[in-house]
């Protein structure tokens, strides 16, 4: 198995992220994380999702999500070529006594603490995945008491965009 | 005889040519409508359209004008509370014939069977909620044998949705996984364009079911319609058009193989390239086989046509693609129970795959040329490529893999025993059916040993005359399939070879034939029992019948009695028991023209479906009867 991360350009209308997960799930394909979110254009939505297969497998993937009509493009993202994040949210014990120890924490990793208690703090990082497993391992001495993680958001290097010319597409036929 | 809200238009007495029926029609040329779907293309979009000003009307209307200007000519259906308003336009309707149904079952294989047999896109109407749902099965085997359909289905009032109303079901939620696509319509202003866009949907590309579910507030309010409309579908580009690169290194490759085999399946009666098929089977000189789905798609006369591959496929199909160093795979999909165990299918062989859908190559198994497009553009620009190779380096020779395949030929032709039990041999029954019916009849089956008997023994020369459940193998397609075929082709003679276990499924539209003058003929090869199950209970059970008995058959309690339920729904029942009156009593089924004939065919329970590729195991294992296989190494 490998990791890869496709950027879905769909039409924005509803029930569109059904139709993909749903594909996802009756193919039998293993959906790692999925992020879906507006794009510059508002007929636009991206779809960003971290699926778990070989290289025979993920053609199938992008040849069925192509077959959905509302898709418009896909785009598998390399790890090398583009910038892969998530958000991580996560609330870790801290009494006065801990709470300098946890601070340093989150400055190595160049988090931030969103919210203090006497007993706890909740702090925010974003960054790759690797990034944030190791944030949490770092943590995880202190007590973590809850935590809340986006799917990854990829974006390509460089000055091209993806969405131009599905962009085209969506206002020629509009 | 009573006559239905719709009749049925005069029938002429031309013979097999398909005329259309004499009734209002779209004023614009139906003459390439016709031309179109005589070949098998589907033509409800590719026809010039009529111009309708923005007229103010009903969501209802606007459902109706949206029908008859897609080239709609028949719609089957049943009306409910959430379709109600649709019905009462289409009551006027002087383009549109509605024909009521008995189960929204009927309705959803009987529009397959209309666009099966027409190559245009069927049509099915029905209410939310039980009537939705009861058309998931014809949908989904539509989705499965690539078959264009427009399922409508009324939805609760846009402000119900999501509450749990009365006859409320989230179609849309339902089908999503059973649908080239669908729709939700709340909004009437989007009611021609939907529609526009669904027809073109359904009849583009891979052809697929679509359906278009509306909201009955949304048919009940004011609203605009107008035609031709603007489709906005920025996602859907199907590709039609072959690379060239592609087609050059097929045809090296086919004539430079020295054991090629051409792979057809259904793709090619969808895609109407018979004619160029048989042109590609001529020029390539190599050996044929045509799937379940693609009987009929080349003449089974042709001398290269191998027959049906797969698990009762013939030996020479079989083996002609276990031993090809080339398959040529058109319009098929390497479906398992083509292919067998898919490890050790063809093992030598370098593939070819050429399909309208991209996801179908390299599905299941690997590909070296692979060509996305429509077969008959890919055949039209592959036969000069391929010309071109044999005028620079000469015809391939052949011979020796043609004298390997006639060996298996004549070694392991189709046949049967005459049961034991001194019971008709239902092979036979279905095998005189063909002869005396002949090849511009139709043929639609159910699911089960009939279905592959029909498949094997009855010989089949034109496309669309074949048709079946293939990939969904849906017990009860047969009778409501026949009627719609009967319905889009009126001057054939349409044959309903049925099972006793698959007629008792969908045979109340028996009902739907005789009110509407639909004539089908229905051969029910009743062996008594679930044949098909039954002969798995044999083979791989110990002959323990586990709820296979259906008690219908010869000696048995006959319920039901065939014959008068016939009798019960207006037809005419007839019964055969015995070889001697076979003949004699399809003759009789044949001269009834003036309502539907159930022809009851007691045969031998005990027949059984040969050759055979046990499930699961390699094609190389095939038995040719009971404990019977080839030997290879006798060939090689």
């Amino acid at each position: 198995m490998s990791r890869h991360t496709l950027s879905v350009l769909v039409e924005n209308k509803p029930g569109v992220l059904t139709r993909v997960a749903g594909l996802f799930a009756r193919r039998s394909f293993n959906i790692h994380s999925l992020a879906v979110g507006p794009t510059e254009h508002p007929e636009i939505s991206r779809i960003t999702v971290v699926v778990d297969v070989e290289g025979g497998p993920l053609e199938q993937v992008t040849k069925q999500l192509n077959k959905l009509i509302h898709v418009l493009k896909i785009v598998e993202l390399e790890q090398s070529s583009s910038v892969q994040r998530e958000l991580l949210l996560v609330k870790v014990r801290a009494d006065l006594a801990q709470r300098s120890h946890v601070l340093e924490v989150v400055e190595l990793f160049r988090a931030r603490v969103v919210d203090v208690v006497p007993d706890a703090v909740t702090i925010e990082a974003t960054g790759s995945p690797d990034k944030l497993t190791a944030l949490l391992a770092a943590l995880d001495p202190f007590g973590v008491r809850e935590i809340v993680q986006s799917g990854t958001v990829a974006i390509g290097r460089g000055s091209r965009s993806i969405t131009d010319r599905a962009l085209e597409r969506v206002s020629r036929s509009a | 005889m009573v006559q239905g809200q719709h009749p049925a238009p005069p029938r002429t007495s031309a013979g097999t040519s398909p005329t259309a029926p004499e009734r209002a029609r779209p004023s614009a040329a139906p003459a390439q409508v016709q031309a179109q779907a005589q070949a098998g293309r589907l033509s409800a979009v590719a026809r010039p359209e009529t111009v309708v000003a923005p007229q103010d009307v009903t969501g209802a209307e606007s459902i109706v004008r949206s029908l008859e200007e897609a080239g709609v000519d028949v719609v089957f259906g049943i009306p409910g509370g959430a379709i109600l308003p649709t019905y009462d336009p289409l009551m006027h309707s002087e383009r549109l014939r509605h024909i009521l149904v008995r189960h929204e079952q009927g309705a959803g294989h009987a529009a397959s069977g209309y666009a099966h047999a027409t190559g245009r896109v069927g049509v099915c109407m029905a209410t939310s909620g039980p009537g939705a749902t009861n058309l998931v099965t014809p949908i989904a085997d539509a989705n499965m044998d690539s078959i264009p359909m427009v399922a409508i289905t009324g939805q609760v009032g846009a402000a119900m949705i999501g509450t749990d109303a009365f006859q409320e079901a989230d179609i849309v939620g339902i089908t999503l996984p059973i649908t080239k696509h669908n729709f939700l319509v709340t909004d009437p202003d989007d009611i021609p364009r939907t529609i526009a866009e669904a027809f073109h949907i359904a009849s583009t590309g891979r052809p697929g079911p679509v359906l278009v579910d509306i909201a009955k507030s949304a048919m009940q309010s004011r609203t605009t319609f107008s035609w031709p409309q603007d489709l906005h579908l920025p996602g859907y580009h199907p590709v039609t058009k072959p690379h060239a690169k592609q087609i050059r290194e097929a045809a090296r490759l086919l004539a430079t193989a020295r054991r090629p085999v051409l792979y057809i399946g259904g793709g090619t009666i969808r895609s109407g390239a018979s004619a160029e098929m048989v042109r590609l089977l001529n020029l390539s000189g190599a050996p044929a086989v045509t799937t379940l789905m693609a009987r009929g798609a080349i003449p089974d006369s042709h001398p290269q046509n191998l027959g049906m591959p797969g698990m009762h496929g013939t030996v020479a199909a079989v083996a002609a693609l276990q031993k090809a160093d080339l398959i040529v795979a058109l319009g098929a999909r390497f479906d398992d129970r083509v292919t067998g165990k898919l490890a050790s299918f063809a093992p030598n062989a370098a593939v070819i795959h050429a399909d309208v859908d991209p996801a179908e190559i390299g599905k299941n198994r690997a590909v070296d040329v692979p060509i996305v497009g429509d077969l008959r553009e890919v055949i039209a620009d592959l036969l000069p490529e391929l010309e071109r190779e044999h005028a620079q380096h000469g015809k391939p020779d052949l011979e020796g893999w043609w004298r390997q395949v006639d060996d298996w030929r004549e070694t392991f032709p189709l046949g049967y025993d005459e049961p034991d039990d001194g019971h008709l041999a239902p092979q036979h029954v279905i095998q005189r059916i063909g002869e005396i019916s002949g090849p511009d009849s139709i043929y639609v089956s159910g699911v089960g040993q009939h279905q592959m008997w029909a498949a094997q023994f009855i010989k089949y020369e034109r496309p669309n005359t074949w048709l079946n459940s293939g990939g969904l193998g849906t017990m009860g397609y047969s009778v409501p399939a026949a009627m719609g075929a009967k319905v889009g082709q009126p001057d054939r003679t349409v044959w309903a070879i049925d099972g006793d276990g698959c007629f008792q499924m969908t045979n109340q539209e028996l009902a739907t034939c005789t009110i509407n003058e639909i004539p089908i003929k229905v051969a029910v090869i009743n062996n008594s029992s679930l044949g098909m199950v039954r002969q798995w209970q044999t083979l791989f059970y110990e002959s323990r019948y586990s709820n296979t008995d259906l008690h219908t058959g010869h000696g048995t309690v006959r319920v039901p009695d065939f014959v008068k339920l016939a009798d019960a729904y207006g037809c005419v029942g007839l019964r055969c028991e015995t070889k001697a009156d076979v003949d004699a009593t399809i003759k009789r089924a044949m001269e009834i023209d003036d309502r539907p004939v159930v022809v009851d065919f007691t045969v031998s329970r005990d027949a059984m479906v040969w050759p055979m590729v046990a499930a699961g195991v390699s094609n190389d294992e095939i038995q040719y009867a009971r404990g019977i296989s080839p030997a290879w190494d006798r060939e090689e």
